[in-house]
Formats: structure tokens, sequence, C-alpha cells
């Protein structure tokens, strides 16, 4: 195993009865980033990831994290790697510092209890008890968990699923923080935006097959090559003017606004040019480029979020 | 083997002081054994008090004495089974079992540590109702209660063993209770403990043979009533393959999620 290659993931299947979660599902996951495993409900990232953390086994295929087999070498492993399960509870009653304390005795090596809540911001919620905890306190408390043992590699499934914007930016935050301090970060999301913002490199999973693998933006301009211009001006003949912009492929125009489409990082440029060559006055001008969710889309032909 | 030791008690403490916070899980274990044993020996001795003991008719004395005490007894084991299935339950639907599993911890020790609070809140009610009988039932009972605590510890276990099989079979968290109370209550009645078995209808007797729960109360009112331990060896056998068979049953069909 490439001692860089954390995780190595080779043609796994994994089957329920007759519905197959995973189907000839096969990447690595390099140290040092944060790897994203995505797709919508149902596609199989839940099911890939445990068969990488132990807890399920595949059907066929083969799996080699930190150069250990997650199944026969379970016990091994689990020291090494931390987890945080989609919707997991604790006990309704437990208290915050008793969970991490309980963590903490089952492994031989442990990071300090307290700075650890610190990090985390749970500090003056040391003493509250589980069910008494906000949906983005129990999240970051399952994040403490899964550092607990200052493991290699952290897998995190779903992680912000169900929390405002404001406690997702906030776990957003804490996951770059993980990578910033050497580790590997593996994780789920069906939350297209995290992806771009977090993940380093991506995989994208639909019906229990990886469609395509790259950087999110390296995927965007493979496969969605298309910007558009959004422009408003009073210039009088500016519909004729952006017609004439030699990277547009369609212009519509609403009163004052111009929707200019066009492929390429030229477009932008072009239409700039144009916009000074004919002094337009220009009271609006906006770019819209596209997303992974439109990557999805071209690939899949149906929406991420249907 | 030392850290699975260590674990293991961490975690039985860890547990302990959870169930103590969950206010109905104390009553329901704890004070409402204790106190229907109270409430069904004073309507037993006709509701005079302490002195009416000694005119009680004899009969009634004997009730207090034994059936009673068996009676509690048995209900604190069907409560701790019960309790346990619940809390599996929630814990396999909360996710929390799964949680749990994606650690360093072996599985049997996380299952080990509920029996073992559930058998630690057995002994806790047992030494309760001891002395809630000290006070108010002078009837000079003379039960050697050392080896009536050991009986109703095994007689739990090994009943324990069975609520891993219901734990396994309940559908969700929120059956857990109900269903449970209708297999396990059920049987009170045929185990021998209000009319001798042998006195039931050929067909429940036959049924009340095969309920681990006779085996119990045979154990724990002979135990009471001063019997050796030697004239009970077919129970305690009994409840020991009780054990054996629940617990290969369980490791087969009990479900983590």
């Amino acid at each position: 195993m490439n001692p860089d290659h954390v995780i190595e993931v080779d043609a796994i299947r994994k089957a329920y009865g007759p519905t197959v979660a995973a189907d000839d599902v096969s990447f690595t996951v390099r140290r040092g980033e944060i790897f994203g495993l995505i797709g919508p409900n149902g596609a199989g990232k839940t099911t890939t990831m445990e068969c990488i953390e132990g807890l399920r086994a595949p059907d066929a295929g083969r799996i080699q994290v930190l150069g250990l087999d997650p199944v026969r070498d379970r016990w091994a492993l689990q020291l090494r790697i931390g987890v945080q399960l989609q919707e997991a509870q604790l006990q309704k009653r437990i208290k915050v510092w008793e969970a991490v304390a309980f963590w903490r005795s089952l492994y031989p090596t442990a990071v300090a209890g307290g700075r650890l809540l610190r990090q985390l911001g749970l500090h003056d919620k040391r003493d509250a008890w589980f069910m008494t905890l906000s949906g983005g306190q129990k999240q970051r408390l399952f994040i403490a968990l899964a550092l607990v043992n200052d493991p290699e590699v952290v897998f995190l499934d779903e992680l912000t699923t169900g929390l405002d914007p404001q406690a997702r930016r906030a776990i957003w935050d804490l996951v770059r923080g993980i990578r910033d301090r050497g580790k590997t970060v593996f994780l789920t999301t069906h939350l297209m935006e995290e992806a771009e913002r977090l993940c380093d490199r991506v995989a994208i999973l639909d019906h229990g097959r990886i469609i395509d693998m790259d950087r999110p933006a390296a995927l965007v301009e493979r496969h969605c090559p298309q910007r558009t211009v959004v422009v408003a001006t009073e210039f009088p003949d500016a519909a004729d003017r952006f017609e004439a912009v030699p990277s547009a492929t369609a212009v519509r125009s609403e009163g004052d606004r111009h929707t200019i489409d066009g492929r390429g990082d030229d477009l932008i440029t072009d239409v700039i040019h144009t916009i000074s060559e004919h002094r337009m006055p220009v009271s609006e001008f906006r770019t819209v480029l596209p997303t992974l969710e439109d990557v999805f889309l071209t690939l899949t032909g149906r929406s991420i979020r249907a | 083997m030392q850290a699975m030791l260590r674990n293991l008690l961490h975690l039985v403490w860890l547990e302990t002081k959870i169930f103590v916070r969950e206010p109905l899980g104390v009553v329901g274990s704890v004070a409402v054994p204790v106190l229907l044993f109270l409430v069904v020996g004073r309507i037993a001795i006709g509701g005079a008090g302490a002195r009416a003991v000694q005119e009680a008719a004899p009969g009634d004395v004997a009730f207090l004495r034994t059936d009673l005490p068996v009676f509690v007894a048995i209900l604190i084991t069907l409560s701790a089974v019960l309790s346990l299935v619940t809390i599996i339950a929630i814990y396999r639907e909360g996710g929390i079992l799964k949680r749990l599993r994606a650690t360093p911890v072996r599985p049997p020790t996380i299952l080990l540590a509920h029996v073992l609070v559930k058998l630690l809140f057995t002994a806790v009610t047992l030494g309760l109702m001891v002395l809630a009988g000290r006070r108010f039932y002078p009837v000079g009972v003379d039960a050697p209660l050392a080896a009536f605590t050991v009986a109703l510890v095994l007689s739990t276990w090994s009943l324990l063993s069975i609520g891993f099989v219901i734990a396994s079979v309940v559908p969700t968290a929120r059956f857990a209770q109900p269903l449970g109370a209708l297999l396990l209550y059920p049987m009170i009645p045929l185990s021998g403990l209000f009319t001798p078995i042998d006195t039931l209808p050929p067909a429940l007797e036959t049924v009340a043979r095969f309920l681990p729960l006779t085996y119990a109360v045979s154990l724990l009112r002979g135990i009471w009533s001063g019997n050796p331990w030697s004239a009970h060896l077919g129970d305690v056998a009994v409840l020991g393959l009780v054990f054996v068979v629940a617990t290969g049953v369980a490791s087969r069909v009990f479900r983590w999620e």
C-alpha cells in the first residue's frame, strides 16, 4: 500500500437482499485531505462508509485503511480511527463530560478532555444532559468523541444534516481545523454546497456506483463548462451588443436585464470588454457559475434534491 | 482482559448513574415492588397494624411469611427483565448500541454491563423490602437472607437472558414495554406462586412445567423457607439451562441496529 494512501477501496460490493447498496465501488483517499463521498439519500454513501469503518463486511472487494483490513483487524483499526455515525444518539441523561470521560477511558492514549471540550465550544455545557443539547451541540459532542483518541483518520457521516446554516458553518470550520492538524477526513454528504466548500476531493455516488471523482472545481469544469453573466444596463442596443460577444451562445433580455450564456472563462472577459467598449452604464453585474448540483444533474439527468 | 474489566466497571457505573436519573425507572423497579409489598401485606393482615399479626389467621401469617416475599421477589425479577428489554430497545432505536460498537468496546461488555446494573438494583430492592418487612411486619421471619439473595440474583440472571431474546424480536422501542409485559406477566399465575401447579388443569400444568418462572418460584420459595440448596439442584439446573439456551438464541438473533 502506498504510504500516502490512507484508505484504499477496491471494487467493493454490498447488497441487502435484492437491493444493491454499493456496486463495484473503488477509490483512494490520500493522507491529509478532506475526501467527500457525495450523492442523494439512498445512494449507498453510509453503507460504503460503514464497510470502511469495519461496521459491515462487504460481500466482495477489498478495503485497506492505514494498511489494515477493517473487518479482520477491526480492533487494531478502531484505536486509530475516529467515527461519527449518521443519526446516532447517546443515552438521554448522560452528561457531556461523562461521555467524553468514558470514551477517553476506552483508548490507551487519549487527548485531554477539558481542552477538547473547549476546542469544540462545549466547555460550559460539560454538566448538561445529552437530551438537553441543541442539534449543533450534539454534533459537536459527536465530533469530540470522534477525536478523543487523536485518530489518524476521522469519519463523518452526514455531519450537518438538520442543522441551521450558522451551526453548519461553525462545523465546517471545525472540520477544516481537523485537516489542518494533519488528519485525514472522510465524510459523506448530500449537500452539494457542503461538498464544494469543504472537500478537497469528492466522489459522486449514485445508485451504489461512483459516477465520477475529482476536485469539486475540476468536476464542474469538466461537466458544466457553461458560464452565465447577468448585466443590467439602460444602454439602448445592449441586447444586440451582447449577441455579438464571440463566446456567448445565448442572450435572454427582460427589460434592462440581460442574461448571457456562454462557455469557458472567456465569456466573462468578453462581456466586460463589450461593456467598456460601448461605455455602458451598468447597475448590476453578476456571474453565475455552475455548481456540483449542476454536475449531478448533467451526469444523471436528475436533480440531487429530488 | 484487564481493559475489558475496566471498561465493564466504568460502563456499569455510568449506566447506574443514568438509570438513577430516569425518574420512572427507579420508581418502577425499586419503589413499586416495595410499596406493593407493604400494601398487600397490610390488606392481608386486615389493615389493623402490626399488633393484629398475632391475632391474624394462621393462613394469613403463612402468606406474610413466605408467599408475599416470594411474590415480591418475582416482581422484582420481572421488572428487571422488562426494564432491560425496554432499555435495549431504546438504545437500539436511538443508535446508541451502534455508536458504542464503533469503539474498542467489545459488544458483550455493553450487554453484560446492563445485566449487572439490573442485578445491582435487584439486590438493592430486595434489601429495601427486607428492611420494610422488619419495620412493619414483626412476624418473626427467620429466612436465610444471604442464600435468598443468591437465589434471587441467580433467577434474575437466568430470566434476563430471556429478556435479550425478547429485546431482539420487539420491532420498535414503543412496543418493548407492552410486548415485554404481555410475554412476562402471564407467567405469574402459572408459576405455582398462588396455586400449586399440580392442582392446575393438565394442559396448563404442562405449560407451567415449561415456564422458567416456575423453577424460579420453586427455588425462591424453598430457599426462603429454609430448604438446603441440595433440595433445589433441579431448579438451579433448569435456570442454568434457560440461561445457556436463551443466551445462545439471543447471540444469534440479537440486532444491534
